[in-house]
């Protein structure tokens, strides 16, 4: 089996602050890591390698500082790194990230791509979804456990509001995957001392199979009108009422603040 | 000359701190209040590699460098001392001997499950009447044609109770002073081993920390570790790498307190201010803070020689002299910056404080580590 995992480098939003007159990022200073929910895309993959065989090749688009990022991954114990690092790539939103991404899989051979449920800098969980569509592929998001049945099919289990659906898929499909259901493996000592004489594969637009207008900005619909930190809210009440109390007690509360 | 950390050891101290920081820090306050051995966290070690960092890849090991693991020694040190120094026995007192003096034989019998952490190892020179007079030893192992006898005792054997592997010395021919003492490799489970009784201790209280009993012992012929009468010297070469674990452990401790004090002498207020905004906050653990430093450039120093293969045995002892002494510095001082919370259980610098003071006595006390650098001085 051949395994596709996409993995982003982020900034540690846990240590990451916010600009208060623009809005944006402060990146300086922020260590860069493995999106969490690819961390844990990663160890599915790794699992199904260790309990069924797999070859597990790692992808990601983004600068050439990426490239210590999927020596983690190698050194977890990924086969095969690439990185989409090009220009053109440049400004891409969910959409044109995610069709750059379809490109590479197409010249790839797989049976089954993994993606974080979503990066923890933009938190949209777009690009795992679209790159399915690029690729007219099945997909199942919010992926808890996987497993390959004896008849070769995947059973995946995917986790709801209100429980987990246990699913079947016959043939190629996408995954995308929470890190909370899939503690991720340290790097081995080993694998450390091996990452670094592994090739991490970097590859320009023109060795995938893509055209070129639709990738980075030109091919970016998104345009960021603003961005701004989130103001925090009070916590609300909970009032345990029946439905006419609960008319009562809205309509009083929308007379207390002027509204009605 | 090159100070920073290659891109290989940058991806091992991301994955060693994290390891510390996420599997040993949570156990610490525990392995310390119960006196217990951390063997799942061993376990954990072992499956990573890092139970055989420096051992070569034809030997089950990780083929890593002696730098590598003094860094995996500190950051475990930096939130468990026992942890840290749980490694350091196994590491340089057991493996390092076995790898520089063993036979092909031994190294194959050996080093595979020591390095995978399948079994752990621990060394045995110590005595009673031999501390740091250690020529003094007692123990004695008598030829008997196809196998060893060996009687007498060892006192203080880090990793004691639960180590599958032990580098033993004892006197082959009394007559010869030092050059009649030879070194053995002693399994766990030869007729006539046994081990003693726990010692309870100050700090790392979760390092077993044991006596080893030989009564008529029957060690094996091709068990002797080098060349007949070179125990000693064995010994002392052991000692010398060891000291840069213990230097590192020390490191370790000095680097988890100043961590420690800095995050809450910054929560901490008094007179409507951080105290980490008093001057004599600063001014203390500005200097607190170049003295962990200095001692983290003589660690990596005698490690980066003893992987070039140059002489190293004054500057691991310089390295252990000035961490230890730094390490007892900063920990009895985090105390006082805690004040009385700091002198509960309740912040981790008390037993920061505790576990330092071995590194002052152990692998050589620091008295030995002058006669070393003196020696070398004055030769």
């Amino acid at each position: 089996m051949n395994i596709i995992v996409c993995v982003k480098q982020v900034p540690d939003t846990t240590v990451v602050k916010i600009d208060p007159v623009k809005g944006t990022l402060i990146r300086e200073g922020v260590p860069s890591i493995m999106n969490p929910d690819d961390k844990g895309g990663l160890e599915l993959a790794l699992r199904l390698k260790d309990q069924f065989g797999a070859n597990v090749t790692v992808i990601s688009m983004g600068p050439p500082q990426a490239d210590v990022m999927l020596r983690e991954a190698l050194a977890m114990g990924a086969d095969r790194a690439i990185l989409l690092s090009d220009r053109k790539f440049a400004g891409a939103d969910t959409l044109a990230t995610s069709y750059a991404l379809s490109g590479l899989c197409r010249v790839l051979d797989y049976d089954l791509i993994i993606a974080g449920r979503q990066a923890i800098d933009g938190d949209t969980a777009q690009v795992g979804p679209e790159l399915a569509e690029h690729l007219d592929l099945p997909q199942i998001t919010y992926v808890a456990d996987a497993k390959v049945l004896d008849n070769g099919h995947l059973q995946v289990d995917k986790e709801n509001e209100d429980g987990i659906q246990v699913l079947e898929v016959e043939g190629k499909c996408l995954l995308t995957v929470l890190a909370s259901a899939f503690d991720a493996r340290y790097m081995s000592v080993s694998g450390i001392m091996e990452a670094y004489d592994k090739e991490v594969e970097v590859w320009s637009a023109d060795k995938i199979d893509v055209e070129e207008g639709k990738l980075g900005l030109a091919g970016s619909p998104t345009k960021v009108f603003k961005s701004f930190p989130k103001a925090m809210k009070a916590p609300g009440e909970v009032h345990e009422v029946t439905p006419e109390e609960a008319v009562e007690l809205i309509v009083n509360q929308l007379k207390v603040k002027h509204i009605i | 000359m090159d100070f920073s950390y290659s891109k290989t050891e940058q991806l091992f101290l991301q994955m060693v701190r994290s390891f510390a920081e996420n599997e040993v820090k949570p156990l610490a306050a525990e392995v310390d209040e119960q006196e217990r051995f951390p063997i799942e966290t061993v376990q954990k070690m072992g499956k990573l590699g890092m139970m055989g960092i420096p051992v070569p890849k034809q030997y089950g090991g990780a083929g890593g460098t002696v730098q590598m693991y003094i860094m995996a020694v500190e950051e475990l040190s930096r939130v468990c001392a026992t942890t840290g120094v749980v490694l350091s026995a196994h590491t340089s007192l057991c493996i390092a001997p076995i790898l520089e003096n063993g036979t092909e034989e031994q190294k194959m019998k050996y080093l595979p499950k020591l390095a995978s952490g399948e079994w752990i190892g621990a060394f045995g020179l110590t005595e009673p009447n031999a501390g740091t007079d250690a020529a003094m030893q007692q123990t004695t192992a008598v030829d008997a044609g196809d196998h060893w006898v060996l009687n007498g005792s060892k006192i203080f054997i880090t990793n004691a109770s639960y180590a599958n592997v032990f580098i033993v010395m004892a006197m082959t021919d009394k007559s010869l002073g030092t050059k009649g003492i030879s070194a053995f490799i002693v399994e766990k489970g030869m007729p006539g081993f046994s081990i003693g009784k726990k010692e309870l201790k100050m700090g790392i209280r979760g390092s077993a920390t044991c006596e080893l009993i030989f009564e008529n012992c029957i060690v094996p012929k091709e068990n002797l570790l080098g060349p007949l009468g070179k125990g000693f010297s064995i010994a002392m070469k052991t000692l010398d790498g060891g000291r840069i674990g213990i230097a590192s452990q020390a490191l370790g401790i000095a680097q988890g307190a100043m961590d420690e004090t800095v995050k809450y002498t910054k929560e901490r207020k008094q007179f409507g201010r951080a105290i980490a905004k008093f001057q004599n906050t600063q001014f203390q653990m500005a200097d607190l803070k170049t003295k962990v430093e200095a001692a983290r450039l003589l660690v990596r120093s005698a490690a980066w020689k003893k992987d070039m293969g140059l002489p190293y045995s004054a500057d691991a002892a310089m390295a252990k002299l000035f961490a230890a002494e730094t390490a007892m510095e900063v920990t009895t001082k985090a105390v006082q910056f805690h004040g009385g919370y700091g002198y509960t259980r309740e912040y981790p610098v008390e037993r920061m404080m505790r576990d330092a003071k071995i590194t002052e006595i152990y692998e050589g006390t620091s008295e030995v580590q002058r006669m070393v650098i003196a020696g070398h001085l004055f030769k």
